[in-house]
């Protein structure tokens, strides 16, 4: 068979020598840093990949952050501007309430002031009309003297003019 | 994906078939005129020339010319085994006796026919009836040109992807030459290991992948340069290549690859006894299947190309020439396609074997 005459047992040997020194040679000194470079290099690439991943969600985290802080103080804004003017009608309203309240009062004052000078008016009124009844008293004591008859139509008329009102 | 996957190495398979018997039809044909002396007819010099380069040389020849005989080579060393006793010369010596015999030691040698025999001192060659030397052979540990070649291919490799590993020690970005040898570093990893061997046991096998592929595809290609280096061609060379397959299989091999061989789980008693010598002897059907596909393609290419390339020269016609430089332009294409893809399916399938004997089978069948 001209395949097996062929056969150089010279040739397998120093093929398999020299593979095997090959393939230890190249693997220390090639596929290791190669593959290595390589694997590490992959990783970084994914490393990266994923942190500018992590970046994104959280700038997307900051900015629905940034947003729901903006809607929260325009929230607070309209709360503050509504009890502002809540506290502003409210003060109104208590102001003029109180001044009403202020005006009846000084009305009721004026009204129980004007009572009392009336009634002081009145007293003294029926103190002179008590002077007076004594005067016409006297007037008419120092006539009965003179005229009983007249006497008593002139104390019914005195009476009745000082009818009190 | 996987039945694709199958479907192109189906493919490949039945392509492989088919270049090899081209290879020995053409191997036929070729032993028909072959003689030795006396005024050679361009065919018979052709079929010399390529038989001469399908086969190892003691010397690398350059250049020659056959009208004058001359002939540019340089020699290479001879080792030679012999009794006991260790021989070593160069092989220019064969070509300073008149009857081109080297004495060392005490013994002759004679180179007939690109082989070394022990001769008597005037290196007489005796034959069979079959006209076989049947001189005693000394066993044969010289440099040969493929050897060298080898060496060669190597050191190309090794300078080659030495100066990758070089440029990732600076930066871990590929620049320069590792920008073009990486994505097949990656192609081996990615399409080749990965896949066929799992993403947990292919770190191991990887150192040998890769080399396997790069040597492979290094001694094919390093094979179509005129320099007439035939390294993969070699079944010597081949079957070393299958034989560490084979033992790294079969070293990897973890309890399920044993069972599935020797006692087949999950099919009836009877099936398994059948089956048990099947996997024996598949075991050893995979890497002889290994070691002929890519001695035969590449021979078979190497035997292609170097017939229409001798067409060329046996056609008068100048249309013919052309049309048969045409035709060499256009296989040499191919086979540059066929060493990588040899390279790429021996790897492929050592990783496939790789991936068997690691598997480990979970489920029940």
């Amino acid at each position: 068979m001209a395949l097996l005459e062929d056969f150089s047992v010279g040739l397998f040997f120093w093929q398999l020598i020299l593979f095997i020194l090959l393939l230890f040679v190249l693997r220390k000194f090639a596929w290791k840093p190669i593959l290595g470079a390589v694997e590490e290099r992959e990783k970084s690439i994914e490393d990266s990949l994923a942190s500018a991943e992590k970046a994104r969600a959280e700038m997307e985290r900051l900015q629905s952050n940034n947003e729901r802080i903006l809607a929260e103080a325009r929230a607070e804004r309209d709360t503050i501007l509504k009890e502002a003017r809540e506290i502003k009608d409210k003060m109104i309203n208590d102001a003029k309430s109180e001044a009403g309240a202020q005006a009846e009062k000084i009305i009721a004052n004026a009204k129980e002031q004007i009572q009392n000078e009336k009634m002081a008016a009145v007293t003294d009124l029926k103190n002179q009309v008590a002077e007076m009844s004594i005067e016409i008293a006297e007037m008419v004591l120092r006539r009965e003297l003179d005229d009983k008859a007249k006497q008593g139509v002139l104390v019914k008329d005195q009476l009745d003019n000082f009818k009190l009102n | 994906m996987q039945i694709k996957r199958f479907g192109f190495l189906a493919f490949l398979l039945a392509f492989s078939f088919s270049w090899a018997a081209n290879a020995s039809n053409q191997h036929g044909d070729e032993h028909g005129h072959h003689e030795e002396q006396g005024e050679k007819s361009i065919k018979e010099q052709i079929a010399e020339v390529k038989e001469h380069h399908l086969k190892d040389s003691h010397s690398f020849h350059l250049w020659g010319d056959h009208a004058s005989g001359t002939s540019v080579e340089f020699p290479l060393p001879v080792i030679l085994w012999d009794e006991g006793e260790l021989h070593f010369f160069m092989s220019s010596a064969f070509h300073h006796s008149e009857n081109q015999t080297v004495e060392s030691k005490g013994s002759y040698f004679r180179l007939y026919h690109s082989k070394i025999y022990k001769t008597d001192a005037e290196g007489t060659i005796h034959y069979d009836e079959e006209h076989h030397a049947t001189n005693a052979k000394p066993i044969d540990f010289s440099i040969t040109k493929t050897v060298f070649s080898t060496i060669l291919v190597g050191l190309l490799l090794l300078w080659l992807f030495g100066s990758v590993a070089k440029k990732y020690r600076k930066d871990l970005v590929p620049r320069g030459i590792a920008k073009f040898m990486e994505p097949l570093v990656i192609l081996v990893r990615d399409d080749i290991a990965k896949p066929n061997i799992g993403e947990k046991d292919y770190k191991r096998f990887m150192p040998y992948l890769l080399t396997v592929f790069f040597f492979i595809w290094m001694a094919n290609m390093i094979g179509q340069t005129p320099l007439g280096i035939n390294i993969t061609g070699n079944i010597a060379v081949t079957l070393g290549l299958a034989l560490i397959t084979f033992f790294i299989t079969q070293f990897s091999g973890r309890k399920d690859y044993w069972a599935h061989i020797f006692w087949m789980p999950g099919v009836p008693y009877v099936m398994r006894l059948v089956l048990m010598p099947i996997e024996i002897l598949g075991m050893f059907v995979k890497p002889f299947s290994l070691m002929i596909r890519l001695y035969a393609n590449i021979l078979a290419g190497h035997v292609v190309i170097m017939s229409i390339i001798g067409l060329i020269f046996i056609f008068g016609a100048w249309g013919a020439k052309g049309a048969f430089f045409g035709l060499t332009f256009f296989l040499s294409i191919i086979e540059l396609l066929v060493a990588f893809l040899q390279a790429y399916i021996f790897t492929m399938l050592s990783a496939l074997y790789f991936g068997s004997a690691v598997e480990v089978h979970d489920e029940h069948h």
